[in-house]
């Protein structure tokens, strides 16, 4: 497969420019970057619009934009989810997370597990939270890089240098990895809060161009739509005596809509912004992005009905990355060379901004959570954010050992895994913002949602994440993580009610009720 | 729990308003709804444009619930 070579240079050049960009950002409104608040919140000075820019680009991240138009690609109409899970999640962002913000101002949290170990004075709770979220977003850090495999294959620009330990790595994806540590190390979210504005107006002007000029050379979006196999274009109908396909559906946007927010890299997106204001602004503003995505997933359909499954010249690319070289080959056959360039140019970028911020917030995670609590309690601020630098760098070579020594199939399955699980945080976190449950019964009622919910996916054979229920006759299918939070509540519930029952009580809330308005 | 926190901590009345907050649920909550083909709007299956509109839609149930909000601070 060969790419014209202006493809390959207006893509060179952006990519350039914007770690420029990361790099730079460390001047951006200096701060006093030996401070972990400084370096892994940016200060907490965003405003409106940086903030928009930067939960933008942390949400949609660039393996959205891969996977989401790959799963239309292959299986129709389920892929849609994504839509109500991206618009959904924004009333509850407006009425939930500005107490979380106001709560971890008053208190210096960082982290969502800084808020539970004060709200609940229980430092094992809080390491079941800070543990959940750094295991759930270690995958996804993987996943970005895989998004960036991807783009760099399409370029035909796999050239290998053989790394001791790593062995045979791709140039270009060692190239991206040392541009991404050196600009999170030096600049934390600063650096990543202006790559992400460049990022968003690239991936803006991709998919302008892609729902105009795509549908237009295909002969309008009718015809795009009549490619489509009829029986993937809607959600099977239900069987009888099972609520179907639509329930599945609706729960995978549910579950999927509850554990974003909770997600260290999101957590750490809202607690950057300047006041609550902003973030019940962004709320607002925010869906702007879940447009884009529903039309990117379209995109999908367009690689369907443009056949270029069926072109000899991106077999290879199919062969070797499966559904999720659709976007690639889509735009390779469809934009001006220049533009395939920039259009490649915005995914890789897309891919390098999120995971900055995931490596980010698991510096804050580990030594907020589990440096300082438990190994080094009296460690000065100035050891604190040198120590969150050093887990940043080891969390993305992490994530590089497991793309180029495990099969991504593995990323994926514990991605889906981690999606579950950082659901089972729900009531220690999202719930907390409003009723205080025991933290004894909350631990049991995580462990609990935990087991249940990697149980399920076992019996699916990791392939999966909505598990049928059966209940007096009738089949629910359901995705694993809400059916494992309904456990995981009315454990932590019924619990509660035992403990104070038996007069037994809780550890000290440090918090007040007026923290949170 | 004695130490349990009102559902309204810091003393908010609820207010209306705020139920505006629960029509994108209700938009997407009943699946064999959307779950059809017609009618189309420029070739685009109603599966498809519906759930696009919801995204407005919630949006802009947002926006008073906001609004109520900033005028409630001053």
């Amino acid at each position: 497969m060969s790419v014209h070579p202006i493809t390959i240079i207006v893509f060179a050049v952006l990519f350039v420019a914007v770690a420029f960009l990361g790099l730079f950002g460390a001047r951006w409104r200096a701060g006093d970057l030996s401070q972990l608040s400084e370096w892994g919140l940016g200060g907490r000075s965003f405003g409106t619009l940086i903030t928009w820019f930067l939960l933008g680009g942390d949400l949609y991240t660039a393996y959205t934009f891969i996977a989401v138009p790959a799963l239309m690609f292959g299986a129709g109409a389920t892929g849609f989810f994504a839509v109500p899970y991206a618009a959904l999640m924004y009333p509850m962002v407006f009425i939930a997370f500005p107490r979380l913000w106001s709560v971890a101002k008053a208190h210096g949290y960082i982290t969502a597990a800084d808020f539970v170990k004060g709200r609940f004075g229980h430092r094992w709770l809080a390491l079941a939270i800070a543990v959940t979220g750094l295991v759930a977003v270690m995958p996804y850090i993987a996943l970005q890089l895989v998004g960036m495999q991807v783009v760099i294959a399409a370029l035909g620009l796999d050239y290998n240098v053989v790394v001791p330990v790593l062995g045979n790595v791709s140039a270009p994806l060692l190239a991206a990895f040392v541009v991404l540590s050196a600009f999170t190390y030096t600049s934390g979210l600063r650096g990543t809060a202006l790559i992400a504005v460049a990022k968003d107006l690239l991936v803006y002007i991709t998919v302008l161009a892609a729902i105009i000029i795509i549908p237009a050379e295909l002969g309008g979006y009718g015809k795009v739509f009549d490619a489509v196999p009829p029986a993937q274009l809607l959600l099977p109908p239900a069987p009888d005596h099972s609520l179907g396909a639509g329930f599945g559906y609706i729960t995978l946007a549910l579950g999927s809509l509850l554990a974003l927010f909770l997600y260290p890299h999101s957590v750490t997106g809202i607690l950057s912004s300047s006041s609550r204001h902003v973030i019940r602004r962004n709320a607002i503003l925010l869906p702007a992005y879940s447009v884009a995505l529903a039309l990117i997933a379209l995109l999908g359909y367009m690689a369907v009905a443009s056949g270029v499954n069926r072109m000899p010249e991106y077999t290879e690319g199919f062969k070797s990355f499966g559904n999720n070289f659709a976007v690639p080959a889509l735009f390779l056959h469809m934009f001006p060379h220049w533009f395939a360039g920039l259009a490649f140019a915005a995914i890789a970028i897309g891919a390098m901004m999120p995971a900055s911020i995931m490596a980010i917030a698991c510096g804050n995670l580990f030594t907020r959570n589990i440096y300082k609590e438990f190994i080094a309690p009296d460690c000065a601020p100035q050891t604190e954010a040198r120590m969150a630098k050093i887990v940043a760098f080891v969390a993305k070579l992490g994530a590089l050992f497991f793309v180029l020594e495990m099969q991504t199939a593995y990323a994926i399955q514990l991605q889906l895994l981690g999606g579950i699980w950082i659901c089972q945080t729900v009531p220690s976190v999202l719930l907390a913002l409003y009723v205080r449950l025991d933290p004894r019964a909350l631990l049991a009622g995580w462990a609990s949602g935990v087991g249940l919910g990697t149980w399920m996916v076992a019996q699916l054979g990791f392939k999966a994440s909505v598990y049928p229920l059966h209940i007096a006759g009738w089949t629910i299918p359901c995705y694993a993580a809400v059916s494992a939070l309904l456990v995981n509540l009315l454990v932590s519930i019924v619990l509660t009610w035992v403990l104070k029952a038996m007069g037994s009580s809780a550890a000290r809330d440090e918090t007040v009720a007026a923290d949170y308005i | 729990m004695p130490d349990d926190k009102p559902l309204n901590a810091g003393g908010r009345k609820f207010h209306p308003v705020y139920l505006f907050l629960l029509i994108p649920y209700a938009a997407w909550a009943w699946p064999p709804f959307y779950n059809r083909l017609t009618p189309e709007v420029f070739g685009i299956p109603f599966f498809y444009w519906w759930q696009i509109f919801g995204i407005f839609l919630t949006a802009a149930c947002i926006v008073p619930v906001y609004l109520f909000e900033e005028g409630r601070r001053k």
